[in-house]
């Protein structure tokens, strides 16, 4: 109940914020900073309440709510939780208050709409991570990337609309084929039970032979390879990136993609495992592909936020692969990596905000010698760029090694050309924090300021308290 | 307890410098930073007497649980935890000490820097890491403290980040140290494959055991024992600046003279020694690989012993020795000379630190003249930083009483009878001596020989403080070969086995011993022209040769080039013809194409009634063609 009420309360504060920046202007952004803040805690202790509980806990799926939405289909609106959902939700909420912060003075137009867009995309996506009746799920789905579109499209840079429809089409066309699986397992559970059903705890219990379930395995597959992304289709990242509003990227990179991760794990490593076992060379294929073809395409950038958005594919093209090689240390690497990524490059974004509306313009060769004028700047930035390139003490180091020994394990190659991911990170990340901060001082500009701070600081301690104390995390995630 | 704090106090240090930053007074600054340093010399001697009293010499601590891992049978935990021995004993000696001096010695040689605070912070977070590494006790946080260094080696480099030069070289320095890393990362996996641990003591213990059961380790776990010890010394050669990755070196020389002495010089140049030190159980499993550490040791000696004796930069000379003297360390480790290896590395890192930190004083009082061409005579300009700049020459050049003398000679007298290594082997070694004596002479007489080659006047460095540094350092430099090194405990019995049976003609050591002095005398001669006063009257212009092949060993032999042709220029090539994402563009075409037919409708569509009719008719007729046909 808790849940559900928390994304209507989403959805209210979101059209409260709407109407009453019409009236007084900037409150818009309080309340939604607000509102964010009051649902986090109250998500945090309905966990922990729930936590205390003896019997139940969250290592196996919790099922919240159940009650019939449309009858005939045998399609119920049923929401649940487990660590994995929990992990993620978390990550939501600490991002959607950074999203805030950082649109503080950045939106300037259509504010109160904004908020609202914000605010959708937000109980859009917690809606994806607790769903369990796929037809839910869907419709999620869709909630989330609409508004997320419309981000895109109006608050955007120069080439908002044609990146925004790149987006759109993109992950329409992905998750078309995606609605045709979900429809086909329906009916399949018709054949073989007698009765429809979307629910995910139902379609466990299916039997689904190896023929058919490599065929809905891939429909899954590729709408959440898209999301992910991976290469081959991984273009519309860049450019959405790029073109989004700093809050929009930090929200896409941070959480959007981990919808595909999450979905990988929940709908296609779970539901048709002896199919994703025949299929994992394939995926390791693109995923060390994305690992290696993304950090040098980050190399080639010259666009700071395209030089970050190659860098994500290239990293969770590491979670692909860790999800692949079904190995506990790799499925632990691989949620460390998901949490890892979403904090650094979201951090990532954030940074390219901030000089953007110093200095506006994303271009590296604009930038250069930022210590001098910036020095606290420049400490996060290469605090944020170490984190790219795994350095040690940091979370992304956890996640991309023990992922790494995880999949060693199980298909030594994969393994080894992934760590040359390695050197290709430090390589990007040399570029990107060396080009923008060091070099000759091309001009000053003005250090961090308090609301800047808070912002790099929350993002920096918790990549160091998960890189050196990472229990914190994995202690939740060992539901497998 | 105290062994857990050692690393804190001077990252407690930096983080009050990183915090405060421009805030804090130079003295405030310097206070904290060196008393930091000075706590923790005192907090590791404290360490020593207590590990020199313990039972079974090994002291560890825990300070928390890191992480697990799963393995094919159990889990295993990955701590954070600290590991005191012999040879880690040695090394955070050498670590906090030099480092305490380097501290002591920056606080004052860099007081005018604008960035004096930031640069004090960096060089604890340094010592932190560097600390880590060389007390972990297992692999990763070995790694940790690896990155970690390398991150400051880096941000060192480039402290003085305006300079486009120097960005340069500090990418080029933490680039190709990570291909060295990603080696060893790759190693640790098939470590972990192999044993199913990262604690160093336990996978020592388990590669014995293996190794010790009678029918020997499995044809498998041989090999994987020989990739892991060739993929381990992949990182080590990139961290200790050896074949074939040595290019970054040279060009660190571009950060500011003491971070040459500590990091370039003293420690963390050295840490891939200590890392094939402390993996020794497993290099002793595969005595291919020592060989091949010997060798790598022995070309880079040569190389770097060759190419020094080009360079026209003091800095460049003496990180060319710093290359050579760390080839002798792996040399010695490659012949299974554990202890003289890490002997030599301590006593390098007492005289190297010493030549770096007077090369320092020099080129500060020549105005930051660092070509050697433009020096001279300083002999008399400077006796005080020359007369130390001889003391650090003659321990590099190993002549009798020094402390170089005794850990080379360690080293070369246990290299013709080894089994990795041999009579070949220590020629190069004789070879290698003769060309630091020769090198070392030469920039003897360069700089502070001859005739003054420099207008300005000099201004040396008065204070007290900074000489008082020196001279520990050279005191440590000339007797530091008295100190007692027992490391037969960390080294076990393995390594005692007997050696091959090798006669020893009786003349190795009286040739040893004579090599550096036949040096000191062929350049007498040969250089006589850098260390006199010019005849009155003849042109006598000292200008350094620009032959050709005086300039390729100047530049290092030709690595860069190399490397540039067949690595970085491919990559950027790469990356520049694919700017614009070929799957992207694949991906676009169906864009293109449906804009394509969007375009021509619009063209039929164009509202003219003729053209309808006209389409009209002609389509009729093409149906009634086919039809018909």
């Amino acid at each position: 109940m808790t849940l559900t009420v928390i994304m209507l309360a989403l959805l209210m504060a979101g059209a409260l914020a709407w109407r009453t920046e019409k009236y007084w202007q900037g409150s818009a952004k309080w309340l939604a900073l607000i509102s964010l803040a009051l649902l986090a805690t109250v998500f945090a202790v309905f966990v922990m309440s729930h936590e205390i509980k003896p019997n139940d806990g969250f290592a196996h799926l919790q099922v919240l709510s159940r009650v019939d939405w449309i009858k005939t289909f045998n399609i119920q609106y049923s929401i649940a939780i487990d660590q994995l959902s929990i992990v993620l939700i978390a990550l939501t909420w600490l991002l959607g208050i950074i999203c805030v912060l950082v649109s503080w003075h950045e939106i300037q137009r259509h504010v109160g709409f904004y908020y609202f867009n914000l605010l959708l995309t937000i109980a859009g996506i917690i809606g994806v991570f607790v769903a369990v009746d796929m037809f839910l799920f869907f419709f999620f789905w869709e909630v989330m990337l609409l508004p997320m579109t419309a981000i895109i499209a109006i608050w955007g840079h120069e080439k908002r609309q044609f990146a925004a429809l790149k987006f759109f089409i993109f992950t329409q066309v992905s998750s078309l084929l995606m609605l045709v699986a979900i429809i086909a397992t329906g009916y399949f559970h018709l054949l073989q039970t007698g009765q429809l059903s979307f629910y995910y705890l139902d379609w466990l219990l299916l039997d689904i032979p190896l023929e058919i379930s490599q065929y809905l395995m891939l429909g899954f597959f590729i709408a959440f390879a898209v999301k992910l992304p991976s290469v081959p289709v991984h273009s519309w990242l860049p450019d959405a990136h790029t073109q989004a509003p700093t809050a929009g990227s930090v929200l896409l990179a941070g959480v959007l993609l981990k919808t595909g991760a999450y979905g990988l794990i929940r709908f296609v490593i779970f539901l048709f495992p002896q199919a994703s076992e025949q299929f994992a060379p394939i995926a390791a294929t693109l995923a060390v592909v994305s690992i290696v073809y993304g950090a040098k395409m980050a190399f080639a950038q010259q666009d700071f936020k395209r030089l970050v958005a190659y860098s994500s594919i290239s990293h969770m093209g590491f979670v692909m692969l860790a999800l692949f090689a079904f190995n506990s240390n790799a499925y632990q690497g691989a949620i460390v990596t998901m949490v890892a990524h979403g904090l650094s490059s979201a951090a990532l974004f954030a940074m390219a905000g901030m000089i953007y509306q110093r200095i506006h313009s994303r271009d590296l060769a604009d930038m250069g010698g930022f210590w001098q004028s910036a020095p606290r700047m420049g400490g996060f930035a290469l605090a944020f760029a170490g984190a790219a390139f795994g350095l040690p003490g940091l979370a992304n180091f956890i996640g991309e090694f023990v992922s790494l020994v995880g999949v060693f394990q199980v298909m030594p190659e994969f393994a080894i050309i992934a760590a040359f991911g390695l050197i290709g990170s430090a390589i990007y990340g040399m570029v990107l924090f060396q080009s923008s901060f060091q070099g000759t001082p091309k001009r000053d500009i003005i250090d961090l300021q308090s609301r800047e701070l808070i912002i790099c600081g929350s993002l920096l301690l918790t990549l160091l308290a998960i890189g050196l104390y990472p229990t914190l995390l994995l202690k939740f995630s060992f539901g497998v | 307890m105290l062994l857990a704090s050692l690393p804190f106090y001077p990252l407690v240090s930096f983080l009050l410098l990183i915090v405060f930053g421009k805030k804090l007074s130079w003295q405030l600054a310097a206070i904290i930073s060196v008393s930091s340093m000075a706590l923790t010399v005192l907090v590791s001697v404290i360490l020593l007497f207590e590990l020199s009293v313990s039972q079974n010499q090994v002291m560890t601590v825990n300070l928390w649980h890191w992480f697990d891992l799963t393995n094919q049978l159990a889990t295993s935990e990955v701590n954070i935890r600290f590991y005191l021995d012999g040879l880690s004993a040695v090394m955070i000696s050498v670590v906090t000490g030099v480092g305490f001096l380097i501290h002591l010695f920056a606080a004052i040689y860099m007081k005018a820097d604008v960035n004096f605070s930031r640069f004090m912070a960096y060089m604890n977070l340094f010592i932190v890491a560097m600390l880590i590494l060389v007390l972990a006790d297992n692999l990763v946080l070995l790694y940790l403290g690896w990155e970690g260094v390398g991150l400051c080696s880096f941000l060192l480099i480039g402290f003085w980040y305006q300079e486009k030069s120097n960005v340069l070289a500090a990418r080029k320095a933490f680039i190709v140290t990570r291909i060295g890393d990603t080696s060893m990362a790759i190693g640790l996996l098939l470590l972990f494959n192999t044993f199913g641990e990262f604690n160093i003591a336990t996978v020592t213990t388990l590669a014995q055991q293996a190794n010790n059961i009678a029918a020997g380790p499995s044809a498998e776990q041989a090999n994987n024992i020989y990739w892991i010890a060739l993929l381990l010394l992949g990182g080590a050669v990139g961290k200790s600046a050896q074949l074939p990755l040595q290019t970054w070196l040279p060009d660190a020389m571009a950060g500011p003279t003491p971070v040459s002495a500590l990091i370039h010089a003293a420690t963390m140049v050295t840490a891939g020694v200590y890392l094939i030190a402390r993996m020794h159980g497993i290099f002793l499993l595969a005595p291919e690989v020592m060989n091949y550490v010997a060798w790598l040791g022995a070309l880079t000696l040569l190389l770097a012993g060759v190419a020094a004796l080009a360079q026209t930069d003091i800095k460049r000379v003496l990180a060319y020795s710093t290359m050579s003297q760390i080839g002798y360390m792996m040399l010695a480790l490659g012949a299974g000379a554990w202890s003289a290896g890490v002997f030599h590395l301590m006593t390098h890192a007492f005289f190297k630190a010493l030549l770096f930190l007077t090369a320092g004083a020099v080129i500060y009082a020549l105005h930051h003249q660092q070509n050697l061409f433009k020096m001279g005579d300083l002999w008399k300009k400077l006796p005080f930083e020359s007369s130390l700049f001889v003391v650090g020459l003659i321990c590099l050049m190993a002549l009798p009483g020094t402390s170089g003398f005794f850990s080379k000679e360690a080293i070369i007298a246990q290299l013709w009878s080894s089994n990795t290594a041999g009579p070949l082997l220590w020629w190069c070694a004789i070879l290698g001596a003769l060309l630091t004596s020769i090198y070392s002479c030469r920039l003897f007489f360069l700089a502070f020989l001859g005739t003054a080659r420099f207008t300005k006047k000099t201004h040396s460095e008065k204070s007290t403080l900074l000489r008082s540094t020196l001279i520990v350092l050279a005191l440590l430099s000339l007797f530091g070969g008295l100190i007692p090194l027992d490391l037969s405990l960390v080294f076990s019995a393995l390594n005692e086995r007997p050696l091959a049976q090798l006669d020893e003609p009786s003349w190795l050591h009286s040739i040893a011993i004579i090599t550096p002095f036949i040096g000191i005398l062929f350049s007498w001669f040969y250089f006589k022209h850098y260390r006199t006063a010019p005849i009155k009257g003849t042109e006598h212009d000292i200008q350094p040769s620009d032959s050709k092949l005086v300039v390729f060993c100047r530049q290092g032999l030709g690595f860069d080039a190399l490397y540039n042709a067949l690595l970085v220029k491919p990559y950027q090539w790469l990356a520049a013809v694919n700017k614009y994402d070929i799957f992207d563009q694949i991906i676009m075409l169906n864009a293109w194409y449906v804009s394509l037919w969007h375009e021509a409708l619009l063209l039929v569509q164009n509202g003219s009634l003729r053209w309808y009719l006209a389409a009209f008719g002609l389509a009729i007729i093409l149906l009634l063609g086919v039809s018909f046909l």
